[in-house]
């Protein structure tokens, strides 16, 4: 099992979301988050005063799936949240030890 | 006595009484969000501590009988006197008081201008002494020189129609005063002070466009020809200081912003204030232009000289006022308003040396005379909030509310 962390530009999120339904994703939790990478964030001017901005608005998605999963799901979240430009964000992979439905106490693979 | 002369009157005061909400708006929303309703406080607050100090005793120091062409007497104290027939030189066509109601309005806007300067750390306490001192001690005997029967600077031949000496000049060097004694918001030059939400302060600069309607075409106290042209030079001046100022910043940056079209509104409907029912609609145009670029000038002395006024009293109220009084003295003309005079650019060159002799009185009496309130009030209660107060936000030290939840 892995978990997917993806940041993504806001406007893409429904995008992303679209593609992971259609490969199947059951599941994600979203989350408004800020930061900055290679973008660096962005200047605003105010009466003249300049200021820079660090931290610029992103989404943070998080999917957990089966391994057998990964490759149709980064692909899927790549294609629908690339526009080419600097700023389309990051994914992150991790290896995921165990998932458990609280309501039934399933855990694994039943529990995704 | 005449009707539409005192309904046009009546109107015009209650447009001048919404600007300052409307400034509580164009301020609030310029500053960071945990700020928002101390600042709208602020203005709220003189609404109703300066009307009632103007009823009690500030008309009569401002309108008063005369004494030595300086200050008002104390004759009318209480509205004692001012009564419903109309005043043999105020305004002959109005009941008094509905001059004095008028006039109310500009009293209860002008300290509520200076609030800009030091917006995000006064204490309430402190500021309700400043603004009622300030009223008291500032801007009547200022209004009583210009306006006042037998006041010096009007006896001088001084020009201002509504509101460059009282208003402008004065809350604009009262605004240096008090940001060079207040000192620099915390976080200044380190963390981001971003206005929090200019819709905020675009709706209430749109609020002030429509209000100062009233400011300077209501002086006119008479709905004629001169209403109407100070109407139109009005409107005139405060599109082409906007123009103006977003040549400057597409000068300067390549891009023009929001605040800064504003802003420029505001300069040009501040600067032409002193001379609007003088001017024709082409010279008021040259005054909004004077005021977009100049006023841009003067925004940006703030940051060469590194005091923190914060929402740029000095730069568009100081700097507007001034340019505005020395353009009337370059602009006006009596075929425009027989009760005027000529100036500069018609054949009548000594009446721009009379309008700086008036912005000049007015900074130096309202330089040291603000400092000496700031500094009683600082004795008495204590200026600034402490620092606890001032990361937490007035909203929440001040007034134990916050403007927005999660």
């Amino acid at each position: 099992m892995k978990k997917i962390e993806a940041i993504v530009k806001p406007f893409k999120l429904d995008d992303v979301k679209k593609a992971l339904d259609r490969i199947g994703v059951k599941g994600m939790t979203v989350s408004e988050v800020r930061g900055f990478g290679r973008q660096a964030g962005h200047k605003e001017i105010y009466r003249g005063a300049e200021y820079q901005v660090d931290f610029v608005p992103k989404v943070k998605i998080e999917i957990v799936l089966n391994t057998e999963q990964l490759d149709e799901a980064l692909e899927a979240i790549q294609d629908a949240a690339r526009t080419g430009k600097i700023g389309d964000g990051k994914i992150f992979v991790y290896p995921l030890e165990e998932v458990i439905r609280i309501r039934t106490g399933e855990t694994g693979r039943e529990a995704i | 006595m005449n009707a539409a002369d005192t309904a046009f009157v009546l109107v015009s005061a209650a447009l001048v009484l919404m600007m300052t909400p409307a400034l509580a708006l164009f301020y609030a929303g310029m500053v960071r969000s945990k700020n928002a309703l101390a600042t709208i406080m602020q203005s709220l607050a003189i609404i109703l501590v300066i009307t009632v100090e103007w009823m009690v005793i500030g008309y009569s120091l401002s309108f008063g009988p005369d004494h030595w062409g300086l200050i008002g007497g104390l004759d009318w104290v209480g509205l004692r006197g001012v009564g419903l027939e109309p005043h043999a030189v105020y305004a002959t066509t109005i009941p008094h008081q509905a001059f004095m109601v008028y006039q109310c309005m500009f009293a209860v806007i002008t300290p509520a201008l200076i609030t800009g300067a030091f917006a995000e750390r006064m204490r309430f306490g402190a500021f309700l002494l400043f603004s009622l001192f300030w009223a008291v001690f500032v801007y009547s005997p200022l209004c009583h020189w210009i306006w006042g029967n037998g006041g010096w600077l009007a006896g001088l031949g001084a020009l201002d129609f509504a509101g460059g000496v009282a208003v402008h000049v004065s809350s604009g060097a009262a605004a240096l005063v008090a940001a060079v004694m207040l000192g620099r918001r915390r976080g200044y030059g380190t963390q981001e002070l971003r206005p929090h939400n200019l819709p905020m302060t675009l709706l209430g600069a749109g609020l002030l466009w429509f209000g100062w309607f009233g400011f300077n075409a209501g002086s006119a106290l008479s709905a004629g020809s001169l209403a109407v042209s100070t109407f139109v030079a009005t409107h005139m001046a405060a599109c082409t200081g906007g123009l103006a100022w977003m040549f400057m910043e597409y000068k300067a940056t390549g891009k023009a912003t929001t605040l800064g079209a504003a802003s420029g509104v505001i300069a040009g409907l501040a600067t032409v204030t002193p001379a609007a029912g003088f001017v024709g609609p082409f010279c008021a145009a040259m005054i909004g232009l004077l005021a977009g670029v100049g006023c841009y000038y003067g925004i940006m002395a703030k940051n060469r000289f590194g005091y923190d006024d914060s929402l740029d009293v000095v730069g568009i109220h100081g700097v507007g006022g001034c340019i505005g009084l020395l353009s009337a003295g370059l602009f006006a003309s009596r075929a425009i308003n027989p009760a005027g005079a000529d100036g500069l650019f018609f054949g009548h060159a000594s009446q721009l040396g009379i309008q700086a002799i008036a912005v000049a009185a007015t900074i130096a009496y309202t330089l040291p005379v603000t400092w000496i309130i700031l500094k009683v009030v600082d004795k008495l209660v204590g200026l600034r909030v402490d620092e606890t107060g001032e990361l937490a936000g007035l909203d929440l030290s001040l007034h134990e509310e916050t403007a927005y939840t999660d």
